[in-house]
């Protein structure tokens, strides 16, 4: 982890060009939460990951079967597939620092 | 708690049989169907095992699909610890008759930001249930939701839709949660579901673990409300109810002998009662294996099964001691009409052994249940629990019309007392003592007590011999109650005694007769004198007569003479004083 993997670049350097983020936003329907997610979602990406992320939203409502896969209990789930590790955001993502936080586009601490 | 007494006309609550022996019983049929009952206890209770069979039992025995959602065990991990029990899931789970889904939630992966619900895990779950029907759902333990998510307002929300979820979905869940600190549940589960409380618990005393499940609550249905203890072994689980039975045992007339006559005869001449227990407590060495195995003995010969649950000896030993007192066990073992069942007490508790005992029960059926001896039991519990277990044994013994005799080795001390905890228990006490007198050691018996019939109050000494036990009647003199060689010795005191009387008694009869015969002799000696004498008598009085028939006819001729001759007549006068002279010289 604290060796120069493509993850630890990422997170060192928040606008890295080196790889494309894989995102997955898993929704239960359109409901307002869900609706809310994706749209702060959106912003987040637009903000600081320009042209370098994929949002899959996956409705389990039509997709039960793929719940499990992610272990996928709450809703909305965003999962971070790449870069890994593998991240999980529950919530609709309001609270933009936070999310920040969850997807290591903002260094935890001030140090690095 | 609500305690409605439901009708018999099948309106009562609807419940669906969990299949593992003993519960049902306890819940009055199993769990409320489709409702959600809680299964609580500390870690290692059981709560994963309970309702993992909940569901191979269900899926096997009731035709109902079960979903298992593991949060703490992958499938794998489930699959391998439930094998112990001897439950196949892959076969299950191939079947479509079970699913294990495994909810992983880990703290570290997940952050939180902003409003979210658990419609994730309902939507599983939903899809789980469908793929195969389920009709029953485990979640344990749902508490590992608190661990992965901290927003406490969502997750208690959520919990309660969830339960009436499975309300709605018609399923009967079994949702397992750890114990609190005071409270049934670390994060109050209970407040949810709360249809049916169960609380499971796992208690070391005296190194001993004894496992124990009470039903806390059920609402709506009448439930046993003791701490029922169970176990966990290769067969899965069984929860031992008996407490429950109750004294509803029909008693029956019948006697069967003890296998010592003299015995039967002390119990009213017939023995004891079928379905009756009977204990025999004595000191070490008071022979009390041997009157069990003389019952056994009687019991084999009529034909009946017998179980011999033996804690000191091994079956081999048994049947070895035995044959030295002229009791061969050995071919009926070898018929199988008797059965031995040697542990050593100490090797489980005493849940462990009940369950066993009633295992035994239902698989050979036996019609006499001999324990040699219960004290051991004692050792691997306190008093208290080995007489409840006890109560539950023999009420369980009476139930089936089994009849029992139990041994139990007292301290020389308290020879009554020490088994007073399970002499209210018991129909039939025979007390073995030993009488230590001038040097030796002889076992006596009695009956203390025995219910229904009249019985000996006799102290009789108890002899074992190569031929068998054989009781005797003891001296009962003015030392008090001599046995063994005092008593023999006493007996051949007072043989000699006897033998002395006797002689004396005939010494003076021979004296009288010979007195008698010396009697008779001298009064026929009396007799042959007097009739000597009076012989002589008659004679001499004959010659009298016959002189003085002479002198008087002398005279007549004389006078005659004189009358008819004067001359000769004076002539004659003078010659008679001559004749008065010469009688004077």
């Amino acid at each position: 982890m604290m060796t120069g993997t493509p993850a630890h670049a990422v997170q060192s350097q928040p606008p890295g060009e080196e790889e494309t983020w894989e995102l997955r936003l898993y929704v239960a329907g359109q409901t307002p939460k869900s609706i809310t997610a994706f749209q702060n979602l959106k912003k987040i990406c637009e903000e600081h990951l320009a042209g370098r992320y994929r949002i899959e939203v996956i409705d389990l409502m039509e997709h039960p079967q793929l719940a499990a896969g992610d272990q996928i209990i709450a809703i909305p789930t965003l999962v971070r597939k790449l870069p890994s590790p593998l991240r999980k955001i529950v919530g609709d993502l309001r609270n933009t620092e936070r999310a920040l936080v969850g997807l290591n586009l903002r260094p935890t601490e001030p140090s690095q | 708690m609500p305690k409605t007494v439901n009708g018999k006309n099948g309106r009562s609550l609807p419940k669906a049989p969990t299949g593992i022996q003993g519960l049902d019983e306890i819940t009055g049929g199993g769990l409320p169907r489709g409702r959600a009952s809680l299964f609580c206890g500390s870690a290692g209770c059981g709560k994963t095992l309970f309702s993992m069979e909940f569901l191979v039992r269900g899926a096997m025995q009731y035709d109902e699909p079960g979903l298992f959602v593991a949060f703490e065990e992958t499938p794998e991990e489930l699959t391998q610890n439930v094998r112990s029990l001897g439950f196949d899931l892959n076969r299950l789970v191939a079947e479509k008759k079970l699913l294990v889904d495994f909810v992983r939630v880990e703290r570290s992966e997940i952050e939180e930001t902003g409003d979210y619900d658990l419609e994730g895990l309902f939507i599983r779950l939903g899809h789980a249930i469908d793929s195969i029907g389920a009709k029953r759902v485990v979640l344990d333990t749902i508490e590992t939701l608190f661990s992965g998510l901290s927003n406490l307002a969502i997750l208690r929300a959520e919990l309660r839709r969830l339960f009436r979820w499975l309300k709605d979905k018609g399923v009967t869940a079994i949702i397992t949660a750890e114990r609190g600190d005071g409270t049934l549940t670390r994060h109050g589960l209970e407040e949810y579901v709360s249809d049916c409380v169960i609380l499971l618990d796992h208690r070391v005393i005296d190194e001993v673990s004894t496992r124990r499940l009470r039903v806390v609550k059920y609402r709506g249905s009448t439930h046993g409300t003791n701490e029922y203890p169970f176990l966990i072994d290769g067969d899965g689980i069984s929860v031992l109810p008996i407490t429950s039975v109750g004294l509803q045992h029909v008693a029956s007339n019948e006697r069967i002998p003890s296998g010592i006559p003299r015995l039967d005869a002390m119990l009213g001449n017939e023995g004891y009662y079928r379905g009756s227990t009977a204990l025999v407590s004595g000191t070490a060495g008071s022979g009390k294996s041997s009157i069990a195995a003389h019952f056994a003995h009687a019991s084999c010969q009529r034909g009946e099964r017998c179980l011999y649950l033996a804690f000191e000896e091994s079956p081999s030993q048994i049947v070895r001691n035995m044959r030295s007192i002229g009791v061969d066990l050995e071919p009926w073992v070898r018929k199988g009409l008797l059965r031995f069942h040697a542990t050593r007490a100490s090797m489980y508790g005493l849940e462990m052994h009940l369950a066993t005992f009633h295992k035994l029960v239902q698989e050979f059926q036996p019609r006499v249940f001999i324990i040699d001896p219960i004290n051991n039991l004692a050792f691997a519990s306190n008093r208290k629990d080995t007489s409840a277990m006890l109560t539950r044994l023999i009420d369980f013994l009476k139930m089936q019309g089994i009849t029992a005799l139990m041994t139990s080795m007292t301290s020389p001390e308290s020879q009554e007392t020490s088994d007073a905890d399970i002499s209210s228990l018991v129909d039939t006490w025979l007390l073995l003592r030993d009488i230590e007198l001038s040097g030796e050691r002889n076992r006596a018996m009695y009956v203390l007590k025995s219910r229904g019939m009249a019985h000996s109050n006799q102290i009789r000494e108890f002899l074992l011999t190569d031929r068998g036990i054989d009781l005797t009647d003891v001296y009962l003199g003015a030392e008090g109650v001599l046995t063994g060689s005092a008593r023999l010795s006493q007996e051949a005191r007072e043989r000699e005694e006897d033998l002395r009387r006797q002689q004396l008694l005939d010494g003076k009869q021979r004296e009288l007769a010979r007195k008698t015969e010396a009697l008779e002799a001298r009064i026929t000696a009396l007799r042959k004198e007097f009739e000597a004498e009076a012989e002589e008598a008659r004679r001499v009085i004959g010659e009298e007569k016959a002189r003085e028939e002479i002198t008087r006819r002398n005279r007549e001729r004389m006078g005659a003479s004189r009358r008819a001759d004067a001359g000769i007549d004076a002539g004659e006068r003078p010659a008679r004083p001559r004749t008065v002279q010469e009688g004077r010289r």
